[in-house]
Parts: structure tokens; C-alpha cells; sequence
């Protein structure tokens, strides 16, 4: 019985604070976004590797060409399931500026494990003459900073549609229905078969939509999966101890008459 | 029944020191009600949450650092390269939820028992002002990401001082240390989130003191009367307790391990950004209730001081209830106001959680006007024309013919 009241008032509790957050995100006048079945959701939810991995591909050949992704390392590849030689090959692909050497010279070199990916442009206010006066937001964080997470990346991305419905945007802003707003600096990033995958995949729209939304979410969510199954551990042995601690609980109480 | 021991060590410490017969004094042998109920959890769950805040906190203040150019950054290299880095930021984050979860329960608690009634009065007060240090410590304690809520709460908050008549711009100035919230406030902001948990601690030693000299309330509201109606809180209140602190780290794992997100804001993901405004400003869900009371205001420093009047008619409380019966159980009407009450405050978070205009502009009024008529005009009121039931001669005779009832009930 007063398990029974304890769930109660914890139940509650957490009713009411999911009624005050929920709404309390469920602002602008967006569509409704489209659901997808990942498969790193859920409670025991991976990454599927593969996926990450040609999300990466789309990442390096589109969105790399504007956007940066300073919190990922190249070491952080082989999380994804490159190996350590595939890392060090993608990393050594790119030239990074390092320096000052012994003479006071900055000098460029072959990317290493260590390296950060690096920006496409040297300041943001580069970024910003670039590309029409908008900023081409860091992707690293990017998934956790919409709301919608995943689901809103996947759909934005391929929410791109020629038909506004009588809205009306501005030049340099494109109509997209799932933007807060509706008209977003960046044009449709992708198109079909606009890269070719490694691993054969058909490079459609969608499928390119899916794979870098996934990879993004890996890149602001890099520790999911040691998170979920260290919580599931946690979780086993707090329910263990509750039980127990209720047994004992019980047994002493009983001493009371 | 004082502490004995034969040890010569211990005996000639302790005549020196008492620490050890004060510890057990105060976990072995204190007399508690024996009808404590699972409301009564949530004042020990506190304290465990206080400790793992502090421990959380000094850990994660070893790799932050509290600069506008590098927080963001700083917080980044705690999730992504400490180790167990972010299960140490996400227990912090979330267990401020936590830790206003039950301290919210608690006093929900306090107000249905009547645990602010003579002669209680100091352990309900200091009570509040643990309150009040607790939201300062969780305001700045959410500007150090330095996210995009981050520096817009701590300007919308900050920029309320400025309401004042006179010195509110010189005092906004003076919590700023400058023109703008900048690096100066960031780094006041550490220094104080740093503090102010400790001054929590001395708090909470304080409010225990005084729950020790005049003794813990109970669901009946009648004091303890003899040896039959009180237990020692050794073992059955440390093994009950111990009990809480598991069930409560269920709910408290769930949120750490599957929804670590869940209670932040998005935008606390974007970088600050002073000449960005985010389309819509809202506080941590703790806040919301006061926020709304803020808002539903249409005078600004009224809105303020109605904000702080909802906490300060806290401290007044135990004058403005003038019913003699402690408990709700024995008090018919108030028992439906306690519950109008705490409906009304949900009303209020979810008023705050919304944009205040329309419709929910006049909820969030009407809520506001419900806060503050329950504790000046019912609370009193009440206690005139309410006819209390009787009450128990004692806690033991109550107990003991619950039990009664309820084993006759099992055996028929």
C-alpha cells in the first residue's frame, strides 16, 4: 500500500512536470514533423553503424562544404566503426594548418587522429559573407538544439518542397514547412543521388535525410550507448535493493506492536 | 537512554567532543512519531540530494571553465572527454529536478499536516529560506552552460531588479558587474553557485535543530504523548528511509539514463548569443509557477513583487492559519482547499510554461489571485468557521485500532 501510494505521488510528479515542459516546447506554428523508427530509440537503442557511417559520407561531401563539426575528433570515428586505419586514412585526407613552427611559420600538415574536423571557413563572419549574410549553424550540437531532435533534422531535410502553399519568401530564403517561420536560408542541400554511397545504397533523398540525421545525432550524443546500458545496470540493481529494503523494512516493522 | 560504550578511546574523545553521542543521538536514538507516512520521505531524500549535488558539483567544477569564450566549450569536453563526464553533468542537471521534486513534495506535505503550526513556526521558516537559496543556486547554476537560455534567463531575470524605483539600475548594474550580462556576471554567477550550497548545508543543519527540539509532526497532528506513540529512528526510520532513497533513484535513473534531455531547453544547445533572442524565454520548469505570477501582472514592478510576495506569505503562514487542528485529515473543508491549492499551482506552471497572452494570460490572473486568496483570506477564514473532526486521544490508540481493523479485515 504504500508502494502503491509512493508510485502515486512519483507519478504525478513526473506527469506534471512533462505537462509543463511539453507544452512548454511546443512552440511556433511548424508542421507536424514526421516519425521515424530509429534504431537508436528506445531503451536498449544503438546506432546502426552503417547508417552513422554513410550519414558521415553525406555530412563530408554536402554539409561540410558550409557547416562545421568542431566538437568531433577524428579519433572519434572509430566509435562509428571505422577502424583506427580508416580514421587515420579519412583524416589524413585533409590539410590542417598548424604552427607556429620553430621559426614562427604556421605550416600545414596532414590531418591526424588528434585533429578536430575543421571549419570550412576561417570566422564566422566568413561563414556569414558566404552564404548570404546567414550563419551556417556547427552541426555538433545540432540534434539536441532543435526541438524535435532527429525527427525534425530527417524532416527539414526532406521537407524541401517546390509547392508554398501561398507563402510567400523573401529572396535568399527558401520555403520549407517544417522551418519555424516556414523560409530558411539554406536551398535544399541534397538532391537524389547526388553523392554515391560506399556501401551501394541507393542515394535518394530520403535515404541521405535519414543517414546524416542519425549521424548528427551521434556526433551531439556520442555517449547514448554506454549511457543506456550502464542505466539499465543501474536501474536492475536500485529495483533489487528496493525490493530488498522493503523486505527489510516489513520484517522490522513488524517488531512494532 | 544516553549513549554508553566501554571503549576508553571513544569514551575519553567523547568526553571531550561529544560528536559521537550527538551522531547518536540524532540517527540512533531520536524519538519519532511511529506513524510517519511515505510524506515524510522526501525531507532525508533532500538531504541525500544535497550531498550528491555537492559531490557532483566540485567535480565538474574541476574541468568547467567559467569564461563567456570557453564555457560552452568547457561543458562540451565534460560530455564528450572526461570520464563519466556526462553522467557526472547529467546527474547535476537533473538531480536540481530532482531535488526540487521532493523539496516541492515536502513542503506539499508541510501544508497538509500543518508541520508550520506551533510550535514548529523556525523549522517551516528556515525551511523557506532554504527555498529561496536553493533557487538562487539553480538560476546560476543553469547560466554556466552559457547556452542561449543561459544568457537570456539571466538577462530577463537579472533586468527584473531594475523594476525598483531609484536604485533598480544601479543595482542591476552592481549584479551585472557592468553594462550587460558578460563575463563579469558569468564569473560572479560560479563564485555564488559554488557558495551558496553550503550555505543550503548550514541551513539544513539549522532546520534540523530546530526539528529536534520541538519534534517531528505526524499525519495525526497530535503530539507524542508517551513511550507507546514515539519509535527511534534507528532502525525503523534509517531502514525506511534507505527504502525512499532507492525507490526515489528509480524515478531519478530514469531521467539520467533515457531522458537526460527531457527537463533542459533546446536552446541551451545553441551557444550564447547576445544579439539573438530566443522566439520564446522560458525558465527551468521549477520556476514556472513564480514565472507565471511574474507575467499575470501588468505592472512590471508589481509583477515582482507579486513574484516575491508568493514566497515571503510562506514565512507569515504559520500566523495566518488560525485553525488549532494541525492535520488535514481532521479539517473537511481545508482538505479540499489543500487540493484546490495544489491544483492551482499546476495551473500556474503550466500558465508558465505558455506564452502570456489570450486565454491562458487570464488563467495565469485568475491562478495568481487563487495563490495569494488561499493563504490571506481562506487560510484565516477557515479556521473560524471550520467544524474539525475529533481528534484521537493518541497516536498509539489511532494506530493500534487501524491495525486492528485492517488484520480483521484480512482474516475475514
Amino acid at each position: 500500500m504504500m508502494i502503491n501510494r509512493s508510485i502515486k505521488v512519483l507519478a504525478g510528479a513526473v506527469l506534471g512536470i512533462g505537462l509543463m515542459t511539453g507544452s512548454a516546447l511546443a512552440a511556433g506554428d511548424a508542421k507536424e514533423l514526421k516519425s521515424v523508427d530509429w534504431h537508436h530509440s528506445g531503451p536498449f537503442g544503438t546506432y546502426d553503424r552503417a547508417q552513422v557511417q554513410r550519414g558521415f559520407q553525406v555530412f563530408t561531401e554536402v554539409c561540410a562544404a558550409c557547416h562545421s563539426l568542431k566538437y568531433i575528433a577524428y579519433r572519434n570515428l572509430m566509435e562509428i566503426g571505422f577502424s583506427e586505419e580508416q580514421a587515420k586514412a579519412i583524416a589524413a585526407e585533409k590539410d590542417i594548418e598548424d604552427g607556429p613552427n620553430a621559426d614562427g611559420d604556421m605550416f600545414t600538415r596532414a590531418g591526424r587522429l588528434s585533429d578536430k574536423i575543421p571549419s570550412p571557413f576561417p570566422n564566422d563572419n566568413a561563414a556569414k559573407a558566404s552564404n548570404g549574410g546567414a550563419y551556417p549553424p556547427d552541426l555538433s550540437l545540432i540534434a539536441k538544439a532543435r526541438v524535435g531532435g532527429e525527427d525534425y533534422l530527417y524532416s527539414l531535410l526532406s521537407g524541401y518542397s517546390e509547392d508554398s502553399h501561398g507563402h510567400e519568401c523573401g529572396t535568399g530564403t527558401y520555403y520549407n514547412p517544417y522551418f519555424p517561420g516556414s523560409c530558411l536560408a539554406m536551398p535544399s542541400p541534397i538532391a537524389d543521388d547526388l553523392i554515391e554511397y560506399v556501401d551501394g545504397t541507393p542515394a535518394t533523398v530520403d535515404q541521405m535525410s535519414k543517414d546524416v540525421s542519425a549521424f548528427l545525432t551521434w556526433a551531439a550524443e556520442p555517449k547514448m550507448e554506454e549511457r543506456k546500458s550502464m542505466g539499465f545496470k543501474v536501474i536492475i540493481f536500485l529495483l533489487i535493493m528496493s525490493g530488498l529494503l522493503y523486505a527489510a523494512k516489513r520484517r522490522i516493522w513488524a517488531r512494532l506492536h | 537512554m544516553s549513549f554508553q560504550t566501554d571503549n576508553k578511546l571513544i569514551k575519553w574523545f567523547d568526553d571531550r567532543l561529544p560528536l559521537v553521542s550527538v551522531m547518536h543521538h540524532t540517527f540512533v536514538q531520536h524519538p519519532y512519531p511511529r506513524n510517519l507516512n511515505v510524506a515524510y520521505q522526501f525531507g532525508s531524500i533532500l538531504g541525500v540530494m544535497l550531498t550528491l549535488q555537492i559531490v557532483t558539483g566540485i567535480v565538474l567544477a574541476m574541468h568547467y571553465t567559467a569564461h563567456t569564450s570557453l564555457a560552452f566549450d568547457s561543458v562540451e569536453h565534460i560530455m564528450r572527454d572526461v570520464n563519466y563526464g556526462w553522467l557526472l553533468r547529467y546527474m547535476h542537471a537533473n538531480g536540481a529536478s530532482m531535488f526540487f521534486i521532493a523539496v516541492y513534495l515536502h513542503m506539499f506535505r508541510g501544508l497538509y499536516y500543518g508541520s508550520y503550526k506551533a510550535p514548529r513556526e523556525m523549522i517551516w521558516m528556515i525551511g523557506v529560506v532554504i527555498l529561496l537559496v536553493m533557487m538562487a543556486t539553480g538560476f546560476m547554476g543553469y547560466v554556466l552552460p552559457w547556452g542561449q537560455m543561459s544568457f537570456w534567463g539571466a538577462t530577463v531575470i537579472t533586468n527584473l531588479f531594475s523594476a525598483l524605483p531609484v536604485v533598480g539600475d544601479p543595482i542591476v548594474t552592481w549584479l551585472w558587474g557592468g553594462f550587460a550580462v558578460d563575463n563579469p556576471t558569468l564569473n560572479r554567477f560560479f563564485s555564488l553557485h559554488y557558495l551558496l550550497p553550503f550555505v543550503i548545508f548550514g541551513l539544513v543543519f539549522l532546520h534540523l535543530v530546530a526539528l529536534h527540539q520541538k519534534g517531528s509532526t505526524n499525519p495525526l497532528g497530535i503530539e507524542i504523548k508517551g513511550p507507546a506513540d514515539y519509535i527511534s529512528f534507528h532502525p525503523y526510520f534509517t531502514v525506511k528511509d534507505f527504502f525512499g532513497f532507492a525507490a526515489f533513484g528509480v524515478l531519478f535513473a530514469i531521467f539520467v539514463f533515457w531522458f537526460p534531455n527531457y527537463l533542459g531547453h533546446p536552446d541551451n544547445y545553441i551557444p550564447a548569443d547576445p544579439l539573438v533572442t530566443p522566439a520564446h524565454i522560458v525558465p527551468e520548469w521549477y520556476f514556472l509557477p513564480f514565472y507565471a505570477i511574474l507575467r499575470s501582472v501588468p505592472d512590471k514592478l508589481l509583477g515582482v513583487l507579486a513574484m516575491f510576495a508568493a514566497i515571503g506569505v510562506l514565512f507569515i503562514l504559520p500566523w495566518l492559519d488560525r485553525s488549532r487542528v494541525r492535520s488535514a485529515a481532521f479539517r473537511p473543508q481545508y482538505k479540499w482547499f489543500f487540493w484546490i491549492f495544489a491544483l492551482d499551482c499546476i495551473v500556474l506552471g503550466y500558465a508558465g510554461s505558455q506564452p502570456a497572452e489570450g486565454n491562458m494570460l487570464v488563467i495565469s490572473r485568475i491562478a495568481t489571485i487563487y495563490y495569494f486568496v488561499h493563504f490571506i483570506f481562506l487560510m484565516p477564514v477557515l479556521g473560524w468557521f471550520e467544524r474539525p473532526k475529533p481528534l484521537p486521544t493518541s497516536i498509539s490508540e489511532a494506530v493500534l485500532a487501524g491495525k486492528a481493523s485492517t488484520s480483521a479485515g484480512e482474516n475475514a
